[in-house]
């Protein structure tokens, strides 16, 4: 067991499970920010936030959910510079070969995911845990942060509209090649069910990223 | 035809390498790569000029040596073809070709176009073959062996070990080698006896020698003149796994 980790392939596990798991918990997030725009009231979404926040069991899913983005970025950030230096020096004319496109620019599409998460984290998650600038609401006598109406709020402003949206379209470039290539890593592959698992991927990929983009799309123009 | 050359030259190892530019003249379309090198290099002598060194020997696409990564493609533009089986019919009279050494770390250029590959001999010698005692040649069929698992053997067994998986990565990773290495093996049962001992050696060779890690991006299977299919990359991972955790 000593080594597994610090191998190339082992370093590679922790990225792929890592990276599944940030696949199952972005349905979980996209269902609760639906709920934002798909009732009346933001009651729900603002109960369903609550609930994350309170929940034990969330509270622990979400420690191995940080620290599972931490090792993915870790990793993904480590392994590229081990493969920049592996390389030594580069071509003059750079290799062309017909391969899968999203694969060459995952180390890209990373750092702008990387820096949307910190902007995301720091306008709705750390002001909700660590600051006391949020409006609070009454449901049935109990008092709850109206995350929602920060939500409608920052999504009445064009440019930060654009800024998910196109955020969002380089996350489904990185999942495009991720969510395949997880499961080649985990040494998933199978004649019959390998091209299933891309298809699923795609599939994945245009629902969750119309899903997430549907949300500021509809608050802008219609809330 | 003719082709003008962008050619690595380079004097040893420490020297610094540069791009020099040749005309070759007076080449058949039937020549193969290597011929046309041959034909260069004789133009350049009868100039009292240095021949452009490169490696080959076979020529004819079963051992290995000639890898040489032209146009930004390992062993040329053809598809399941090495460097010597490369024909310059596939050209037109007048191109420009670029031909660089492989490029990764762990092959350093040795002179021009030659490159060291005997970090593939370390792997190897750290794992990939068969010590145990499994007699002489037993009777057809006393081991049974499916059909399928023969068949997956085969194709990674033809791997020649060229170095064109590491050359054409973009993270010269050397996965689909150590794949091929590990997945002949595996497949069979002469080969099951050391097969936890063997993936956890070669795969932590192929780390201490510095080659990249593998990011599924498939330019290795694209190039691989023997067309080894990324599929044993997963049987690595597979049999690493086993190796380690169960
Ligand atoms: C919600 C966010 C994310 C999801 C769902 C996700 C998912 C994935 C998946 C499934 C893989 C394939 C893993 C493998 O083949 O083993 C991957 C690869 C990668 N991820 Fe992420 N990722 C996310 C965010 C990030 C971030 C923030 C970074 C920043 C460093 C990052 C960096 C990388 C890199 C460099 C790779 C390439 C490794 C490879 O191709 O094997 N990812 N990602
Ligand atoms: S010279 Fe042997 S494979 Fe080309």
């Amino acid at each position: 067991m000593s080594n597994l980790f610090t191998s190339s392939i082992g370093k590679k596990l922790i990225m792929s499970l890592a990276g599944l798991f940030l696949i199952v918990f972005l349905v979980v997030h996209l269902g609760i920010n639906l709920s934002l725009i798909f009732s009346d009231t933001r009651e729900s979404f603002n109960k369903a936030a609550h609930f994350m926040s309170s929940n034990l069991l969330i509270k622990i899913v979400e420690i191995i959910l940080f620290g599972g983005l931490f090792l993915h970025m870790f990793y993904g950030f480590y392994l590229q510079i081990k493969n920049w230096i592996a390389r030594g020096r580069f071509y003059s004319i750079n290799n062309y070969s017909q391969t899968s496109f999203f694969s060459k620019f995952m180390i890209h599409t990373a750092v702008i995911i990387t820096v949307f998460i910190i902007i995301h984290l720091s306008d709705f998650f750390f002001k909700s845990k660590f600051s006391g600038e949020i409006p609070v609401v009454f449901y049935n006598g109990k008092s709850y942060h109206d995350l929602g109406i920060l939500v409608i709020e920052k999504f009445k402003i064009p440019g930060f509209v654009i800024f998910y949206i196109v955020c969002f379209i380089f996350l489904a470039f990185h999942l495009l090649h991720g969510f395949w290539s997880a499961f080649q890593t985990l040494g998933l592959d199978h004649r019959l069910y390998t091209p299933w698992i891309k298809v699923i991927g795609v599939l994945y990929t245009i629902l969750v990223t119309a899903g997430f983009t549907l949300i500021p799309v509809y608050i802008y123009f219609f809330m | 035809m003719d082709f003008t050359l962008k050619i690595w030259r380079q004097e040893n190892a420490r020297a610094k390498g540069r791009f020099v530019t040749y005309h070759v003249t007076g080449i058949s379309p039937e020549c193969s790569f290597l011929e046309m090198l041959d034909i260069l290099n004789q133009q350049l002598i009868d100039k009292f000029e240095k021949p452009v060194c490169y490696d080959h020997d076979c020529r004819e696409g079963i051992c290995g040596a000639c890898g040489l990564y032209i146009n930004g493609r390992p062993h040329g533009q053809d598809d399941g073809v090495t460097t010597c089986q490369l024909h310059m019919r596939r050209y037109r009279d007048g191109d420009t070709i670029t031909v660089e050494p492989w490029r990764a770390k762990p092959f350093p250029v040795i002179k021009d176009l030659v490159v060291d590959r005997s970090a593939f001999d370390k792997i190897i010698a750290s794992g990939g073959y068969i010590s145990v005692s499994t007699g002489g040649v037993p009777d057809a069929n006393t081991i049974l062996v499916p059909k399928e698992d023969a068949e997956l053997a085969m194709d990674a067994a033809a791997c020649i070990g060229c170095g064109a998986c590491v050359a054409a990565c973009k993270n010269a990773s050397a996965m689909l080698f150590v794949a091929s290495k590990v997945s002949q093996f595996a497949k069979l049962p002469q080969g099951r006896v050391e097969a936890k001992e063997r993936v956890k050696k070669m795969v932590a060779k192929m780390d201490e020698l510095g080659f990249g890690a593998c990011t599924n991006t498939g330019a290795c299977e694209v190039e691989c003149p023997k067309n080894i299919s990324l599929s044993h990359i997963a049987c690595l991972n597979r049999e690493y796994f086993k190796a380690k955790i169960l």
